[in-house]
């Protein structure tokens, strides 16, 4: 019960099927891709590495108030939504840029999160089901839950799959989440990024026990995966999202990642991190090992590879426009969706008071105090 | 055709209202801790899961983050669920979930997703119970952009409040007045007399003064009133019925009309409802006013001991104390 019948394994050594360094893969056929499919796969991550760091650079050039960079973890992203059907519902915390890139997610829409300019960026969750940015570490969670929950009562075969990080399995929402969906036999796959770092504190000073084992203590499976592997992590997601669907049966699945950059544009990573840990790492980049295994496999030849080159740096470029061709949203936006309908009278007095100044201010914005 | 008049008591009111709302919408749902086998601890939900099923009437894991947070997913499913907080005082490990998201989905969606839910809190003290059982937490709601927060003081009321509050496309935190529970009152509980949210109501009219109320208090207001009246003064009592929205224009027409204004409610007395209240009083009727407008609150002290719980709530005397001195000044 406490791991899934085709992915068991030791502790530390996750489900693998790239090679790294000396050790040899394991047998790809698992995944069940084509080959069109196995180079989507290449190029979603690519597209979500170049984002990624366009978005960084737009941070630090100040079009973005703050940036979380994913960068190290897009084979964790890509690998898993790419694993769920259409229909299925993904909630993200706020580092699941590369999620969004696989959903078809405007990102120079879901960037006004980060530029400040709406909370939930201004992109149509449920036409992508793709849930809204979710700041409240591991909050994100319950509402996964209750999606499934509510999607098991309508008889419909949709799946929620809930992104959150090494950090959020300390949070209360992550045990009542858990324990809730297997009490109800609700079809969520519960997604863990171990990226290492919980902003500054190491996942051995978060938790003892291994984050795929706690799945046991809820009656469910637990998978350990190798989350820079792409195929790996689409093979565990695949397997949990049909397990979900078939019966019910949640699964916790860890992730092994690595946060190469900051915890977000405002963090010094220097000032905690051993020196050379990054650089280890780098020894295991999602691209590059993906990017050796697709060409050794003969899938990926030097022209493709700088098609994809350059349609990345397309993406990236319409990112940097739309970004900083998007302005501040105008002020009657600050009393829209509070409530449905008309303004109750208490608010309806406030917006008065507020539009009353605003358009004093605009005068006064064009003056010498501009 | 109406019902026939008859003696009802708030858990009967408040169970029919559920009773109700799940036969009119098949997307209702029940949800909390003991209120499906055991009908809830106060058995307001008495006979559901029978009647309804255990898919529209379900217990669940004693967590109540979850129960909210849970509950918010459903939502975004489509369905409208009614949770309850089985006590005041259990209900503070949701507040993350109620105010990080239930209240802030519309706004943060920009329309397109929304938490039209219902999350029942038996509040408020006078009933003689444990340490956490007796609380009155309407500030923390009420004071989140985003929530509805409705405390009705009588069956009837509270059965319209309830269907109301079940058919709104946002949050509401129902506020259910527990020592109220099982007082009786003649009424009927069917369609007619809907009730939209936000509308306060003169229950008693009198010429003298203005006690602005809601809840348990409003019994108890009305008790001071007839007392005052003996000694000749007339008092109004206004239940705001809604906190959130509160209805801004029924408080001002009282007040201009009386002059004076008593708020009394059973929440500590320091940012409270109350100083709402008096600050839209002054803000709309201080060109009306006669004298400064006093509240009668619990005290700014944990919740008491119940043993001593009559001197930490507003009383008849209390009450009078307070409508004397305004009249007097």
């Amino acid at each position: 019960m406490s791991r899934a019948p085709t992915l068991s394994q030791d502790p530390g050594s996750p489900l693998r099927l790239l090679p790294v360094g000396e050790e040899p893969g394991g047998d790809v056929s698992v995944t069940g891709l084509g080959e069109q499919e196995l180079r989507e796969l290449y190029r979603l991550m690519a597209l979500t590495r170049r984002a990624d760091l366009e978005s960084t650079a737009l941070q630090r050039q100040g079009e973005l108030a703050v940036y979380p960079p994913l960068i190290g973890q897009e084979a964790a992203q890509v690998g898993s939504a790419f694993a769920l059907g259409s229909d299925d519902w993904i909630f993200p915390s706020y580092r699941e840029l590369g999620a969004a890139v696989v959903r078809g997610v405007d990102l120079g829409e879901y960037l006004h999160f980060y530029r400040a300019t709406w909370h939930g960026g201004t992109y149509d969750a449920n036409e992508h089901r793709f849930g809204y940015v979710s700041v409240p570490v591991g909050s994100q969670i319950l509402h996964a839950v209750g999606y499934a929950l509510g999607s098991k009562l309508d008889r419909k075969p949709v799946v929620s799959l809930v992104y959150f990080g090494d950090g959020a399995t300390s949070e209360g929402d992550f045990h009542e989440g858990c324990n809730f969906a297997a009490v109800f036999k609700a079809p969520v796959v519960f997604f863990c990024q171990n990226n290492q770092w919980a902003i500054s504190v190491p996942v051995s000073e978060q938790t003892v026990a291994p984050i795929w084992r706690k799945a046991e203590a809820y009656g469910f499976p637990g998978v350990q995966v190798d989350g820079n592997d792409v195929l790996a992590v689409y093979v565990a997601t695949k397997e949990a999202a049909d397990r979900a669907r078939a019966d019910g049966v949640p699964t916790l699945i860890e992730a092994v990642t690595y946060r190469m950059g900051p915890h977000s544009t405002a963090d010094d990573a220097s000032r905690y991190r051993p020196a050379g840990e990054a650089e280890r790492w780098k020894g295991l980049d999602p691209l590059d090992r993906y990017r050796a295994w697709l060409s050794s496999a003969g899938l990926a030849d030097e022209a493709f590879l700088q098609q994809i080159d350059e349609e990345a740096g397309a993406f990236a470029a319409k990112l940097r426009a739309d970004v900083i061709g998007s302005g501040p949203r105008p002020v009657e936006e600050m009393f829209e969706w509070v409530f449905a309908g008309d303004l109750p009278p208490h608010l309806a007095r406030q917006r008065e008071e507020a539009l009353g100044f605003a358009s004093d201010r605009s005068e006064e914005d064009g003056g010498a105090d501009g | 055709m109406a019902a026939p008049m008859a003696e009802i008591t708030m858990v009967k009111a408040l169970n029919q209202a559920l009773r109700d709302s799940l036969a009119d919408d098949p997307r209702s749902l029940v949800l909390g801790e003991d209120v499906g086998r055991l009908g809830g601890v106060f058995r307001v939900t008495d006979g559901l899961q029978a009647e309804f099923g255990t898919e529209r009437v379900f217990d669940t894991p004693l967590a109540e983050a979850a129960i909210a947070g849970v509950s918010l997913g459903l939502a975004l499913a489509g369905w409208h669920p009614v949770a309850e907080m089985q006590f005041d005082g259990f209900s503070y490990p949701a507040l993350d979930q109620v105010i990080s998201h239930i209240a802030k989905y519309r706004y943060r969606s920009r329309g397109r997703q929304s938490a039209p839910l219902v999350i029942r809190i038996p509040f408020a003290g006078g009933i003689g119970a444990a340490e956490h059982h007796s609380e009155s937490p309407e500030t923390y709601y009420a004071h989140t952009a985003g929530l509805k927060v409705v405390a009705p003081s009588g069956a009837v009321d509270a059965y319209h409040l309830l269907r109301a509050s079940i058919a709104d496309p946002d949050p509401v935190i129902f506020l259910e007045p527990k020592s109220r529970y099982w007082a009786k009152e003649e009424g009927t509980l069917d369609g007619n007399g809907a009730l939209p949210i936000g509308r306060a109501r003169v229950v008693r009219e009198g010429a003298d003064c203005t006690v602005v109320t809601y809840g348990a208090m409003v019994a108890k207001s009305l008790a001071a009133a007839d007392v005052a009246s003996e000694q000749g003064t007339e008092v109004e009592v206004l239940d705001l019925r809604s906190l959130v929205p509160m209805d801004l224009e029924a408080l001002a027409s009282s007040v201009r009309k009386t002059g004076r204004a008593v708020v009394v409610h059973e929440a500590p007395m320091t940012l409270g409802v109350g100083a709402e209240v008096v600050a839209r009083i002054v803000e709309d009727c201080f060109d009306y006013l006669e004298a400064p407008v006093l509240r009668v609150t619990g005290y700014d002290t944990p919740y008491p001991p119940a043993t001593i719980e009559r001197h930490y709530l507003p009383g008849i005397e209390r009450i009078l104390a307070a409508i004397d001195r305004v009249v007097g000044y």
